[in-house]
């Protein structure tokens, strides 16, 4: 639609661009979009028992609490809690509350369960840290004293479901006393604490659940030891493991003093090896044992026999059990058969008789079952069906339910970890242009119905056609290549090991692959993947073979673990091959030159920073040698605050592919006194970003030159005090250096210490200069800082008649290694808000202005003018510099409620903001993620280079058919007053 | 003293409780208190949002988004229905409290936990650096993230390119000739026949129709 004929003549009328982008409100859903997610499941609880609305209760890994429409997996409503206040258990109470308990067993809150308003919340302070778990009186009647039962920081709480009140409190302050379980037993107000003391002691606590008093202690030795959890089999039953692993406890503790069982493993399962694990069914006097690769079902009789009911294959999930009718006990299991699972719910004292069994087609890119909750309904027919809730090994969530899957949530996206972008297909000769713009009669009703629009004369329902015909548009999410670049695919790795490859325009998935390379295997125990690189994009004489991306993950947390490489195409998804394990990955940098197939060169930088060449191809390994000499990275080592600069010594002589390996030199380091300063962040360019211009024309027709080096680390430091959160330093203990070092050389081109300031530290690097974001003890504000670097060296190249004598020194070369002569201005300005991400826009060519997009605290991303922070800002600009555009000086930036990019949507939990440029200068496309995603396209200095959206063709058209009119009744006149003429 | 009524709901624990009643009685110009107990205190406050209903939110719903945060992301806790909120455990020294909430603009609120005097809890505004009394945090401004759409006018479209367009078109047609009209009879003649001579093509011969001269 980029009708850029008429752009020049456009530009003329367009009135002074305000500052920033701003958004109609009936623009929403047009070139934005977002998607609401949770993150992958932890705990369930369904609340159907009533009529109305039927719902789950969710707590995940990302800290949300959330409601779920049991019908078709909608939120209700959903609370994101701190990054630290980890949710240990859920609960639901009295029928209308949710409680949470957090923060290690310190916090309770209750959530009301219809709106996820929190009603109360209880802090409960103890002494040590230990074990949280949470009792709430679920399956007991709903009574009005009912009490709530939690454990946490060594200390036992009764708190009242109603208000949160905490009744009693007893803490188990003894250091050695671990808890493992708390029961409540039914009828009875009697809470039993059973733990361990040391390693070989076990101990119960009889306590009155009215006032928290010790009604009785009882405590039993055993010689072999206890290791890892106990497990509740029943009210009166406890399952240990002893500390060598090979024989299983079992401890009864009610009916007066405990007795203590040991029974050798081996006569359960018969021979095994390697670790073993006991699984939690709670209740139904039965648990499930993991050993062998196999889990074996383990019922316990009233006199502690253990009799093995069945043994599965280990690749199965089992839920905890679920008390049916009258003391019954089912439990659901749900195993993985080929691309199948079997979802199983079997009865806990008839195992053999199965209350239902179903198959279901599962996508085999969800991977293994690892979470199952089940519920149960009485259906019409008054018998028992049940539901599960499966949580998958992508960190999907799926509802099942008389062997459907009735609805599935791709959670996984909540946990973005890297993101890149992929160009789609290009169109294809006889594939039809567009089918809205074939039928003439239908384009014109669209565009008068528009007119009517921006003339206030549509109806409501009129409106309502109109924002449907916008919303649908299919030209935004059609699957090929456009010519403005907003077309994109949206390439995102999760934590859970999937890639994602989602469209720009809708934010539908493409394709899901869960990659084979990040998935737990004998070699790579712990996988996670780390980052996404583009790997080949195919043009000019490539065309044929599609784009892919490099997916690098790493065998464990730590850093010298073995990395893993995978290639995967990215319109398919396929996974083209896979390395690894290999060398440990701790840096990957692309370098700017591709082989004869377009495959990028990529160097992995390990542990013992050697060098590794990708991909292995002799020609890759020619080019890389012709530019062998010219190749250096630096690493940080933060804890010992160090920056270290390296170049190429030789080619690896340990190594097995030893030509793609290479071992560094160093070059230069520079040292911070760790004492005093320690390396709070440090941010680089970004490799891909244009610079249009070197020059700046300053008011006055002054020339400055940026200095303008890729090459540039931006490094923030903080004194010790200074780098922990605010509200533990003082303003005179606490200062923040900046550096700006070359990497090439390790030269310190600039310092700035700020005093009575603070960590954390947001930066972003662009041109030449650094924008940083910190906080401001003496103030007690935010601050934000800009560094501008330009080169004095060029800056006598100001004069016309030397440079058409041509005696100047633009054309020669920069290096690093000459000095150069910089000089650097600085301006700070308060801030409001902390800031979570920061970054800038990024446009094809580099000519639009640019504009910072800052993630706050509120989830919200703010676009702000880089105008704005311009350290040639003053109090009073002169009138030269007010028609260039310095704004004058204010201490603090302003907060321009339009240019919130997010307008009134929340991107919750938000970790990063992805700038990608359009093919289109004035357009740069922005993706930010944390749980939610939402993806838009910005233009900083208005779309200058197209018609927007809302360009009225019709006003066009109608202006065209008026001119042509005026054109033949001025012609008419004419004729007429030229006769006119003739005759007198 | 009808504040202290307000506190009375058993949401507190005990000894902050107890604390905050003395507190009351012993200092009238620090009404909200930070509870002391083992290694940190407590702060309590409440977010107070002018009633929405004009736009058409539900308050409730407004307040369940809303967000109170410590130091930039340390702790998060949310609004009790009354607005009340509480972080727990804070240590001593000058913290940052920032209230999140879609379509409300607070400045962030600078608080001293002071070490000692236990009990005794500065707070400002940031932004204005006006002090609070008490730790009821209002919002400075309402935020609306859309623009507004322009009622039609005839101005606007007289202003856009179209408009202009046809505005210049009408002063040709009918300015111009009226221009025309006020010269000399005398030089106007003279003109025409220049044009004449020189064959410049009038508008009339350019149209093919008017081919028949």
């Amino acid at each position: 639609m980029a009708a850029r004929i008429l752009a020049v003549f456009l530009l003329l009328f367009l009135s002074a661009a305000p500052l920033g982008s701003s958004l109609y409100e009936d623009q929403v859903g047009l070139m934005d979009w977002h998607q609401k997610y949770i993150g992958k499941v932890k705990h369930a609880v369904f609340h159907t028992q009533r009529s109305g609305r039927k719902r789950v209760v969710v707590s995940t890994e990302e800290n949300v609490i959330a409601s779920l429409d049991l019908r078709h997996g909608d939120i209700f409503w959903r609370r994101v809690l701190g990054a630290n206040d980890v949710v240990d258990a859920i609960d639901v109470a009295l029928g209308k509350f949710v409680i949470t308990l957090s923060s290690d067993g310190s916090t309770i809150r209750a959530w009301n369960l219809p709106d996820g308003l929190m009603v109360w919340e209880t802090f409960i302070r103890g002494s040590k840290s230990s074990k949280s778990l949470l009792l709430s009186g679920t399956n007991s009647k709903v009574d009005k004293d009912n009490t709530i039962l939690a454990f946490g920081e060594g200390c036992l709480v009764a708190v009242s479901s109603a208000d949160g009140e905490v009744l009693w409190k007893k803490d188990f302050a003894d250091a050695s006393f671990e808890v493992q379980q708390i029961i409540q037993s039914p009828g009875r107000d009697v809470v039993y604490v059973l733990g361990f003391v040391g390693s070989s002691s076990f101990d119960a606590y009889q306590i009155n659940g009215k006032n928290g008093e010790v009604m009785h202690h009882d405590t039993a030795s055993f010689a072999g030891g206890f290791s890892g959890n106990t497990l509740l089999v029943s009210d009166d039953v406890l399952v240990a493991l002893d500390a060598a692993m090979s024989h299983l406890i079992t401890i009864s503790f009610q009916g007066g003093g405990l007795s203590i069982n040991e029974k050798p493993i081996s006569n359960l399962v018969g021979d095994f090896a390697g670790p073993v694990e006991i699984l939690a069914l709670k209740l139904g006097r039965m648990f499930a044992l993991k050993a062998n690769k196999l889990i074996t079902f383990i019922s316990i009789s009233n006199d502690g026999k253990l009799d093995v009911l069945e043994k599965i294959n280990s690749a199965a999930a089992i839920s905890d059990a679920l008390s049916v009718s009258d003391g019954r006990h089912a439990v659901g299991l749900v195993q993985q058969v080929d691309n199948k699972v079997e979802f199983t719910v079997k009865l806990g004292n008839d195992w053999n008789t199965n209350l239902l069994k179903e198959t279901i087609n599962m996508d085999h890119q969800r991977g293994f079952v690892r979470k199952v909750f089940i519920n149960n309904y009485i259906r019409t027919d008054r018998s028992h069906g049940f539901r599960a809730l499966v949580v998958m090994e992508d960190h999907s969530l799926l509802l099942v339910q008389q062997g459907e899957i009735v609805w599935g949530r791709e959670d996984g996206l909540a946990s973005i970890l890297d993101v890149t972008t992929s160009e789609l297909p290009v169109e294809k000769d006889g594939v039809s242009v567009s089918k809205v713009e074939q039928n003439l009669f239908e384009w014109l009703k669209g565009h008068i119905l528009k007119l009517k629009g921006t003339l206030m004369l549509a109806s409501p329902e009129d409106m309502v056609v109109i924002q449907g015909m916008r919303l649908k548009s299919s030209e935004k999410s059609k699957m090929t290549r456009d010519h403005n670049g907003f077309r994109k695919l949206l390439i995102v790795l999760t934590r859970g090991g999937k890639l994602f490859a989602l469209h720009t325009g809708d934010g539908r998935i493409i394709w899901s692959r869960l990659l084979e390379s990040l998935r737990k295997s004998e070699a790579c125990e712990h996988p996670t993947g780390l980052r996404i690189y583009t790997w080949q994009v195919p043009h000019h004489h490539a065309m044929d073979e599609n784009p892919s991306v490099l997916v690098v993950g790493r065998c464990q947390q730590n850093l010298d673990a073995p990395g893993i490489l995978s290639f995967v195409d990215a319109y398919t998804g396929s996974e083209i091959k896979s390395v690894g394990p290999v060398h440990s990955v701790l840096q990957v940098i692309p370098l700017p030159f591709t082989d004869s197939t377009e495959q990028r060169l990529h160097l992995l930088i390990d542990a013992k920073q050697r060098v590794h060449l990708y991909p292995r191809s002799r020609e890759a390994l020619s080019i890389f040698q012709q530019e062998r000499s010219n190749i250096y990275w630096y690493s940080v080592e933060a804890d010992k605050s160090i920056i270290r600069g390296y170049a190429i010594k030789r080619t690896c002589v340990h190594e097995d592919a030893g030509d793609y390996c290479f071992e560094p030199r160093d070059l230069w380091s520079v040292v911070f006194p760790g004492k005093s300063e320690k390396i709070v962040s440090t941010v680089t360019q970004k490799l891909n970003e244009v610079v249009h211009t070197q020059a700046k024309v300053m008011a006055e027709q002054e020339l400055m030159y940026k200095y303008i080096s890729k090459n540039l680390l931006f490094v923030a430091t903080a004194s010790p005090k200074a780098s922990h959160e605010i509200g533990s330093a003082i303003p005179d203990e606490s200062f923040l250096v900046v550096y700006l070092i070359d990497t090439i050389t390790g030269r310190i081109l600039q310092r700035m210490t700020h005093q009575g300031c603070q960590a954390p530290v947001h930066a972003v690097f662009s041109e030449n200069w650094v924008v940083y974001h910190y906080f401001n003890l003496r103030a007690h504000r935010y601050e934000m800082s800009v560094i501008e670097i330009y080169d004095q060296s060029r800056a006598d190249n100001k004069d016309v008649l030397k440079l058409v004598v041509g005696k100047h020194n633009l054309t020669s070369p920069t290096s690093s290694y000459s000095r150069p002569e910089v000089v650097a201005k600085s301006q700070s300005y308060f801030f409001t808000h902390s800031v979570k991400a920061i970054t800038v826009t990024l446009t094809a060519k580099g000519i639009t202005s640019k504009q910072l997009l800052i993630g706050t605290i509120s989830d919200q991303v703010l676009a702000l003018d880089k105008r704005y922070l311009d350290p040639r800002r003053s109090l009073n600009p002169s009138q030269a510099e007010k028609e260039e555009g310095v704004i004058p000086l204010t201490d603090s930036l302003p907060i321009i409620p339009q240019s919130y990019v997010t307008h009134a949507l929340k991107v919750e939990g938000l970790r990063g903001i992805v700038t990608v440029p359009a093919k289109l200068e004035s357009t740069t496309l922005v993706f930010s993620y944390g749980v939610d995603i939402f993806f838009t396209r910005l233009a900083p200095s208005r779309t200058y280079d197209s018609l927007t959206e809302d360009f009225s063709y019709a006003l066009l058209l109608i202006t065209i058919v008026a001119l042509i009119a005026a054109i033949f009744v001025t012609w008419v006149w004419s004729e007429r007053k030229e006769l006119q003429e003739k005759w007198r | 003293m009808m504040e202290l009524e307000r506190w009375g709901p058993s949401k507190f624990l005990p000894t902050s409780r107890l604390l905050i009643v003395l507190a009351f009685v012993s200092c009238l110009s620090c009404v909200f208190v930070a509870g002391r107990s083992a290694d940190g205190y407590t702060i309590n406050g409440r977010v107070k949002i002018p009633s929405a209903g004009a736009k058409g939110f539900g308050l409730l719903g407004k307040i369940s988004d809303v967000k109170v945060i410590l130091n930039g992301g340390q702790k998060v806790t949310f609004l009790r229905p009354d607005g009340y909120f509480s972080f727990y455990n804070v240590p001593a020294g000058t913290h940052l409290i920032e209230v999140a909430a879609i379509g409300y603009f607070f400045s962030p609120v600078r608080v001293d936990v002071s070490a000692r005097n236990p009990g005794k809890v500065q707070a400002a505004l940031t932004e204005n650096r006006r002090g609070l009394i008490e730790l009821v945090l209002e919002p400075l401004r309402e935020e609306q993230y859309y623009e507004i759409r322009e009622p039609f006018s005839i101005m606007s479209v007289v202003k856009s390119p179209m408009g202009l367009m046809m505005g210049f078109m009408l002063i040709v047609v009918f300015l111009m000739p009226k221009l025309v009209e006020n010269m000399d009879p005398e030089e106007m003649r003279r003109a025409q026949e220049e044009m004449r001579s020189q064959g410049v093509p009038s508008l009339s011969s350019l149209l093919p129709s008017a081919a028949r001269n």
